[in-house]
Formats: C-alpha cells, sequence, structure tokens
C-alpha cells in the first residue's frame, strides 16, 4: 500500500503541491483527475522522488521513502511509467525490459514469459528499437518494463495520451487485470476511462486534493465542472 | 612500394595511439557530455605509474623477471588513473552534471593541479621508461622492411581495449544501464539504476583507459608532467570528428586524423601536415557538424 500524507513540492521557489494526501491500496485502482497544471503528474514525480519534496512524507507498506534516491523507491517496489512513456529509443524492446529487472537488483536477469502472456506483441519486437514502435506498443513496453520486476504499486501518468480507442480499452483490460497483485495509481484526464477502471478517485485542483470518493459517489456536475475549462 | 607499407603501418600505428588515447574520452566525453580537460592529466598518470612500476621491478625483483613489469605497469597504470578519476567525479564531476562550461573550467583547473603535482613528486625533466627487451625488436618483411614490435604491441593494446569496451558497453549489465544512465538518466534512475554509482564507474573506467594509454605511451617516447597536454587537442579531435557517444565513430576519427596526419606529413613536412589535417577536419565539421557516426544522446541534447 502506497501512502502520501500531507506531501509538500516545490519547483525551484514555487510551491506546486500543498499539503496533498492520498492512499492507493493493493487490489484496488485508484485515480487521480484533475485539469492541466493541476499538479497530477507533480505528484507522481514526486513519488518517484524527481522533485524536491521539502514536507510530508510518501510510505510505502508503512515505511517511509522521503529521503530514499528515485532509484531505491523503485527497488523498494514502485513501478513507474512516466508521461511520454519514456522508452529507451535507441535501445532493444528486450533491453528496455531487462532494465525493468534493475529493480530487482539483479536477482533475477531473465523475462519472465508471463510478460508475453499479458503483452503478446512485445515477443514479436524484441530485438527492435523502443523508438521504431508505434505508441500503443511503446504504452504496452513502459507498463510491461515497470510490472517486471513484480512491485507493490503501480503508478501511470496519463496511459491513455496519444492511444487510439482500441488499444485503450486493451491498457484498461491489463490495468484491471494487475490490481489483484499490487496497488496502482494513475493519473488520468479522460473521464470516462477513470469512471470505467477506478475503484477510489481524487480530485485535483491547484496542488490541492479538492474532493474523493468512489467514482459513483463524487458529485458528476461539479467534476465535470472541475474538468472542463 | 615498401615505402609505401611502411607509410601504411606508421599511419595505422599512430592511429592507433590515438585510438587508445581517445577511447577513455569516447566514454566520458562522449557518452556521458564532461567535457574533462584533465583527460591528458589522467594518461600522464598512466605513464608515471608505469614509470614507478618499472622502478620497483628495477629495485627489488631480479635482472631475470624485468620484463614482466610490462604487464604489471599495464594493470596498475589502468588502476592508478581510475581511482583517481572516481575520486575525481566524487568529489567534482558529480556536482557539474549539465554544466558543459564549468566543468571545462573546473577540469581544467584540475589538470594543471595534477600536473604541478607530477612536478613536485617526479620533478619537472622528463624521465624514460626502459621498453622490456622483448618489444625492442622487429618484424622483418624484407631486407629493408622492418616493422617494431613496439608499434605492434600497442597496437594489439588498442585493439583488445576497443574489443572491451564493446563487449562491456553493448553486451553486458552494466553496459546496458551505462547506455540508459546516459539516454535518459531519470528514467533510468526510476527504474531500479543506481545512476551514481553508474555514474562514478563510467568515468572512472574512461579515466582508467586514459591511464592505459599512458602507458602504452612510456614506451615510444619519454614522460613528462605536461605529456597530456600535447594529447588533449588530438583526442578531442578524434571525439569530435568521429562522433560524440559512438565508439565506432571513435575508430574511424583516429583512423582520419593517424592515417591522414602521417599521409600529409610525408609529402609535406611536420607543421603543414598539422595545419592540412586540421583544414580536413574543418570542412569535415561544416558538412557533419556532429561527426561521422552522429548518435543521439541526452547530455549533448540540452
Amino acid at each position: 500500500m502506497l501512502q502520501v500524507e500531507y506531501l509538500k513540492a516545490t519547483y525551484g521557489e514555487g510551491t506546486v503541491l500543498h499539503n496533498v494526501s492520498l492512499e492507493a491500496k493493493t487490489g484496488m485502482v485508484t485515480c487521480l483527475v484533475g485539469r492541466n497544471g493541476a499538479g497530477k503528474s507533480t505528484t507522481l514525480r514526486s513519488i518517484m522522488g524527481l522533485i524536491e519534496t521539502p514536507s510530508g512524507d510518501i510510505l510505502l507498506d508503512g515505511k517511509s521513502m522521503m529521503k530514499s534516491p528515485s532509484y531505491d523507491r523503485a527497488r523498494a517496489g514502485i513501478g513507474y511509467v512516466p508521461q511520454g512513456r519514456e522508452i529507451f529509443p535507441q535501445l532493444t524492446v528486450r533491453e528496455n525490459l531487462l532494465l525493468g529487472l534493475e529493480a530487482a537488483a539483479g536477482r533475477r536477469q531473465e523475462i519472465p514469459e508471463e510478460i508475453f502472456e499479458t503483452f503478446p506483441i512485445l515477443k514479436e519486437f524484441l530485438e527492435r528499437k523502443g523508438g521504431d514502435l508505434s505508441g500503443g506498443q511503446q504504452q504496452q513496453l513502459a507498463i510491461a518494463r515497470a510490472v517486471i520486476a513484480s512491485p507493490k504499486v503501480l503508478v501511470l501518468d496519463e496511459p491513455t495520451e496519444g492511444i487510439q480507442p482500441s488499444i485503450i480499452q486493451e491498457i484498461g483490460q491489463v490495468i484491471t487485470r494487475l490490481k489483484s497483485k499490487m496497488a496502482v495509481l494513475i493519473v488520468e484526464q479522460y473521464l470516462e476511462f477513470v469512471m470505467e477502471i477506478a475503484d477510489y478517485c481524487y480530485v485535483m485542483e491547484n496542488g490541492r486534493i479538492i474532493m474523493k470518493g468512489e467514482p459513483d459517489s463524487l458529485d458528476q456536475e461539479k467534476l465535470q465542472a472541475t474538468m472542463s475549462l | 612500394m615498401e615505402t609505401f607499407l611502411m607509410q601504411i603501418f606508421n599511419g595505422i600505428s599512430v592511429s592507433s595511439i590515438f585510438l587508445l588515447a581517445s577511447l577513455g574520452l569516447a566514454v566520458t566525453f562522449g557518452l556521458m557530455g564532461v567535457i574533462n580537460m584533465a583527460h591528458g592529466e589522467f594518461i600522464m598518470i598512466g605513464a608515471y605509474t608505469a614509470y614507478v612500476v618499472q622502478n620497483l621491478f628495477r629495485t627489488y625483483l631480479p635482472a631475470a623477471v624485468f620484463d614482466v613489469y610490462v604487464f604489471v605497469a599495464i594493470a596498475a597504470s589502468f588502476l592508478a588513473a581510475a581511482l583517481f578519476g572516481a575520486v575525481l567525479e566524487r568529489l567534482v564531476i558529480c556536482r557539474l552534471y549539465g554544466r558543459t562550461e564549468d566543468s571545462l573550467l573546473v577540469t581544467w583547473g584540475v589538470s594543471l593541479t595534477l600536473q604541478q603535482l607530477a612536478r613536485s613528486i617526479f620533478g619537472a625533466p622528463n624521465v624514460g621508461v626502459d621498453a622490456p627487451s622483448f618489444m625492442e625488436k622487429s618484424l622483418r618483411v624484407s631486407s629493408t622492411l622492418a616493422f617494431p614490435l613496439k608499434r605492434i604491441f600497442i597496437l594489439a593494446i588498442a585493439l583488445i581495449c576497443l574489443g572491451s569496451v564493446y563487449a562491456l558497453m553493448y553486451k553486458s549489465r552494466q553496459g546496458r544501464n551505462i547506455r540508459a544512465v546516459m539516454q535518459n538518466r531519470n528514467m533510468a534512475a526510476c527504474l531500479g539504476v543506481n545512476t551514481k554509482r553508474i555514474d562514478c564507474a563510467t568515468f572512472a573506467a574512461g579515466c582508467g583507459l586514459a591511464g592505459l594509454a599512458g602507458c602504452a605511451l612510456t614506451w615510444i617516447g619519454p614522460i613528462g608532467p605536461t605529456l597530456g597536454t600535447n594529447y588533449i587537442v588530438d583526442t578531442f579531435m578524434t571525439v569530435v570528428v568521429g562522433g560524440a557517444g559512438s565508439i565506432l565513430g571513435t575508430v574511424f576519427g583516429s583512423a582520419f586524423i593517424g592515417v591522414g596526419g602521417t599521409t600529409f606529413e610525408f609529402f609535406t613536412n611536420a607543421s603543414v601536415g598539422k595545419v592540412l589535417i586540421f583544414a580536413c577536419i574543418i570542412l569535415l565539421l561544416q558538412f557533419k557538424p556532429k561527426g561521422i557516426f552522429a548518435v543521439r544522446n541526452r547530455a549533448l541534447e540540452d
């Protein structure tokens, strides 16, 4: 389980997150929604240790991650799929996947077969350069890379961005399947997708959580108003 | 015909020295994007290490085993320069990633400091290292044509280093991590790659290769505190011409400068030859500003 408590994050002088608290439980898909610039991606980047967080706490199964560098957070069991996917374009698909195993700190060096059961397309492209894949394929590779070392929490930043509808459905199914084994935290702007897969929602505005609850219990009008504009 | 063959051999030999001297820079500058002006001084550190190893052998061991010093010197010069490199990375370079101009100035300062250090310890005059007896011979091809074994030995070392660097970078887990960190540092860290350790180890390896080059240089000339400054321009040239970030590029860069340089010198003289090869490089960079084998690279893009 991942807990974020009263987290504050800064870019240089400016504070971009104010006392953000949220929880992502195992067996659940937790979604973080909000407009552009609300601080959703910043929250995820803070969880990964890519942004300065002067106060608050980030706990993975009760253990504080605040002082750990990014690579120790990954090794502790946080799998990250960033916005824009950030596949290594010069490296082959196989090498990208093997890099995902670094989170297991060298204990495993073989790509487990289950990965290809979940993402059959990757097996065909193992020796291709990551940069040569299409957007949807790259997204699948990015998710595969993040879960290959069996993390406790999977963190995804806008997994539907720039992806064709049929693949979005597929990704939704994969995420729903993965949640039995790990906590899933998703940042998303595409509300329909959120309503379909989320078990719990947080709504963000101006670096603060302004609403939370199960997707059906949320005030739909207020939610639409927050998301539009 | 024989002059021609000798000329080709000279070209290849000079190229192999350039290759050896620039392989380390291909790693630290080409891959990591650190402008390390002290690269030449790591060559010097390697050379002096070879000198110290030679003296130790001469003083403490019987003359019969003297020749073995070469192999000890090769390993020691790599390790000494790598150790210096690791310390420099941890103390200074790690604070300067992404700050190219600053790293240029700081490493230049380091370069001057190391030169002075060498002057204080070993004195300003050049010192010599005796090549082992088996290297003093020549490979006779015909009555008038002979290739010195020293040169062939250096060529072999250069090729072995090239092979090892290639295998390390493209066939090993460490190499994969290094390439990942150099392409996208944050993402590599988010996957669990210990970026700090990779930075330090990569920089140390680059410096170690420079040290090895220094060891090889002791067999073909005297060594002094300013040994490195003679090579710094040529090595940077080699990496830039070849295309930073590409090992294959460095091979071509050194071949271009080595063979081209000796050919021009053969037809003109040493200084005009140098001018001509530099003119060629300027012309080449006009058309291929990123070098012959350009690779997209995080450090060089931003």
